[in-house]
């Protein structure tokens, strides 16, 4: 890790799907009219897949060389180079980056297959391939990226996709809203994170070792212990503003509202970004960030409490939704909390490992439910479904597949991932019964609902016959049940659902026989965190592990045998549910807890109140304090022309009247008579001669 | 008696009032020149008067010529103003020449 192998296979990675971008997004629509949508599909599909492939060779070159020595560096150029801050535009692919590049670009790649098919009609196909694209792109530079300032630009980059294509069909009103709201709850975690940051290398810095690449910060991560900021420990701070990051990209509580609302994008978009690689950063940089986590095991418990909260309390919202993909977002948020659970518990390699298995099979339930909403013109109600069995047996099946990986299903992938969350959450050094508890419910849970959709949406009897009789524009009996999606929708499927099998592979168990592959895979990433937690193998034995692991078989079975005598069988009325202390809990559960509404009222009101107050006192008290001014020097001035009036004006006029009235007076001494200047001469000499006669006597 | 000092003041003294009188009264401009003349020949006997009974020198006598001269040289000027009046205003009575009044 000390020397990495330097290379120039990196940026192409990033480079190709972000060319992709830029001529779709530039010429996208002359391309488009010139020749055809099949040839942005090419412009679009072929840089992700050569992405993949050159993923691919960075993950064999990387499994070529001994475990220590697993780190590629992509140095492109000096991008900042400031006092202490150095950061360059460098990429860095360790085991960690190498797992999540192929995540990305293969079930990215998968997804942009589906999309030719799922977009197929739209008249913007250019521009989505051209976000989808851009996106690509910029997660792979938040994976790649060798320092904070790098991944920030990914960081905020997919933020920024993600709200262009939420709002894709920006037409209608509430997508546009709900990208916004995406691009603003983000916002706040971005905030945080920005700050973290900050703080993280002023302190690093003042300690001598100022750096925001990752592999410097991990080395002289020591110099933090004992630091305090304002009396907190700096790492604790750090770590948790990094988190309050993680909860706005993950869509953990409280930041996770905006997720449910992004289902408003298209399918594909759910499925590549809500579902398999945006929502994964969160995860992904605590991963990255594991030796800092290590060191503050207060946040480590407020991550895995959060997860916890967030599995068991997104799982019980996701019961009683009826939008297909609704479920299914609340899901995500669910499964999201299983992996903060894991980095939280210190178990990284579980977090990660769940991280991978969720992106194939929630990325295949997304694709799978877009079929589904394809095949019923966009109809997107599960009330409204059902017997789709019959007509999408592919969908059926990769659904049901992916359902049971999803659900825990023994010895499918997330049976393997989510159990050693689980067992790590009861067993290790910062683990403890109760976060294991909520995981446990959780999963109970998520059998349930994911069982309910099964069931509403392919079996029963098909109860959305009608939606031809309103407006679809297509005959009686032709169009009278949905038709099974096309191959380039179907293979993807295939794909994904036999990947969301075979993945948990890597990481089977040493309690099962397996050897933990993906762990030890991963080792390198996290062998300094791992230094800082106690080991937790130690902890717990294999007998207790066989207990945990039968334990949430059992409770998945029976979330299972629930919603199969209740949507199934019909044995059991969901009426018990709805009608519990009164019909109270389900309306609750029903309206989210009325979570959005409380931030309406207090985060959004308050803001708009405040601004209200804001523009009030604007008005009120500044523009009253500017035009009392403007009174009080229109006062003076008034004064002050009425002093120049009068006064002034006054003294000059009555001065230049005297001046007239003594001219007035003296001119009449001017007689213009000869002799009377005389008599006046004379007149003068005499008077001049009595006076100095008299004064001489 | 011998003729003193005084008498010749009174006599000069009488010419002065009797110029100053032409002077004050007349409203023909010439009157009013032969007053001026008149006036200054009054001067004229002070001075001899002083010369010959009070200092011992001729300062007064030499005076008198220059008061001679200037009388001369004053009614020419004043004659050259009256013919200018009288080109202008055709008379030269003074009391017609009232133009510069205020």
């Amino acid at each position: 890790m000390e020397h990495p192998i330097a290379t120039q296979s990196l940026r192409w990675i990033i480079f190709l799907p972000l060319l992709g971008a830029v001529i779709n997004g530039l010429f996208g629509r002359v391309i488009q009219k010139q020749f055809g949508k099949n040839a942005i599909s090419i412009l679009a599909c072929a840089p992700v897949w050569l992405a993949f492939a050159i993923s691919l060779s960075v993950f064999f070159q990387l499994r070529g060389v001994a475990p220590e020595e697993r780190a590629l560096l992509d140095n492109v150029w000096d991008w900042i180079h400031i006092g202490d801050l150095h950061a360059p535009m460098a990429f860095w692919a360790d085991p960690l980056s190498a797992t999540l590049l192929l995540v990305v670009t293969g079930v990215g790649g998968l997804i942009h297959i589906y999309s030719v098919a799922y977009m197929h009609d739209d008249a913007a196909f250019w521009r989505f391939f051209a976000y989808l694209n851009l996106f690509t792109a910029m997660m792979l530079t938040l994976v790649l990226g060798d320092n904070i300032l790098v991944m920030f630009v990914g960081w905020e980059g997919v933020g920024l996709c993600s709200f262009a294509l939420i709002g894709f069909w920006y037409e209608e009103y509430a997508n546009a809203t709900a990208g916004s709201k995406a691009f603003i709850v983000n916002r706040v975690g971005d905030f945080a994170f920005v700050v973290g940051a900050f703080l993280l290398f002023w302190t690093m810095s003042a300690a001598g070792h100022g750096s925001v690449i990752f592999r410097e910060i991990n080395q002289h991560a020591e110099v933090l212990s004992g630091k305090t900021f304002w009396g907190m420990d700096v790492v604790t701070v750090v770590t948790m503003l990094f988190f309050i990051g993680a909860t706005g990209k993950s869509a953990q509580i409280p930041l996770y509202v905006w997720l449910p609302d992004a289902m408003a994008g298209p399918t594909p978009v759910s499925a590549l970004i809500h579902a398999a690689t945006m929502v994964t950063a969160g995860v992904y940089m605590i991963g990255r960030t594991n030796v800092l986590f290590s060191m503050a095991p207060t946040t480590l418990h407020v991550v895995a409490f959060v997860g916890g909260l967030t599995a068991l309390f997104a799982a019980t919202i996701g019961t009683a939704q009826n939008d297909i993909k609704k479920v299914l977002a609340y899901s995500t948020v669910s499964q999201l909390g299983y992996m903060f659970l894991g980095m939280g518990v210190g178990a990284y390699a579980a977090g990660i490992y769940h991280l991978v298995t969720h992106a194939f099979f929630k990325a295949c339930l997304f694709l799978g439910s877009g079929s589904v909403i394809h095949a019923m013109h966009h109809e997107q109600d599960m009330r409204k479904m059902g017997g789709l069995r019959k007509w999408m047996p592919i969908t059926h099946w990769t659904f049901l597949i992916s359902t049971l990986c999803l659900t825990g299903f023994p010895f499918t992938s997330g049976f393997f991932s989510k159990d050693e969350i689980l067992w790590k959450a009861w067993s290790s050094e910062n683990g403890s019964p109760l976060f294991w508890l909520m995981g446990f419910c959780g999963a109970g849970l998520t059998a349930f609902y994911m069982f309910r959709q099964v069931y509403m949406t392919f079996y029963g009897e098909f109860r959305g016959g009608h939606h031809d009789d309103h407006g679809q524009g297509h005959g009686h009996g032709q169009e009278a049940h949905p038709h099974e999606s096309p191959l380039l929708m179907t293979l993807p499927l295939a794909i994904l659902a036999t990947m969301a099998l075979v993945i948990g592979l890597v990481g089977i168990p040493h309690s099962l026989g397996g050897s933990l592959e993906f762990e030890q895979w991963l080792a390198p990433v996290f062998e300094h965190g791992h230094e800082a937690v106690a080991h937790h193998a130690a902890h717990g034995s294999s007998a207790t592990e066989y207990l945990l692991m039968a334990m949430s078989v059992g409770i998945a079975f029976f979330g299972i045998f629930v919603a199969t005598s209740m949507y199934l069988w019909k044995t059991w009325s969901p009426d018990f549910f709805t009608n519990l202390a009164g019909g109270k809990v389900y309306t609750w559960v029903y309206n989210k807890y009325y979570v959005d509404e409380l931030y309406q009222e207090t985060f959004i009101n308050g803001t708009l109140r405040l601004s209200q107050f804001l523009a009030w006192f604007d008005r009120t008290i500044v523009d009253g304090i500017v035009n009392g001014a403007a009174t009080v020097v229109r006062g003076l001035s008034f004064l002050n022309g009425m002093f120049d009036q009068y006064v002034i004006d006054g003294i000059v006029n009555r001065l230049a009247e005297a001046t007239l009235f003594t001219g007035q007076r003296f001119r009449q001494m001017q007689t213009g008579s000869i002799n009377a200047y005389l008599y006046v001469v004379v007149g003068a000499v005499v008077v001049m001669m009595v006076v100095e006669l008299a004064w001489a006597g | 008696m011998s003729i003193g000092l005084p008498h010749f003041l009174v006599v000069s003294t009488l010419v002065f009032l009797l110029g100053l009188y032409c002077v004050l009264t007349r409203r023909n401009a010439i009157g009013i020149l032969m007053g001026v003349e008149l006036i200054l020949n009054s001067a004229n006997i002070n001075y001899l008067a002083f010369s010959r009974y009070g200092s011992a020198n001729y300062d007064g006598q030499i005076f008198a010529i220059f008061v001679i001269m200037l009388a001369a040289a004053e009614a020419a000027i004043g004659l050259a103003i009256v013919i200018g009046i009288y080109q202008t205003f055709h008379t030269i009575d003074v009391e017609a020449t009232e133009t510069l009044r205020g």
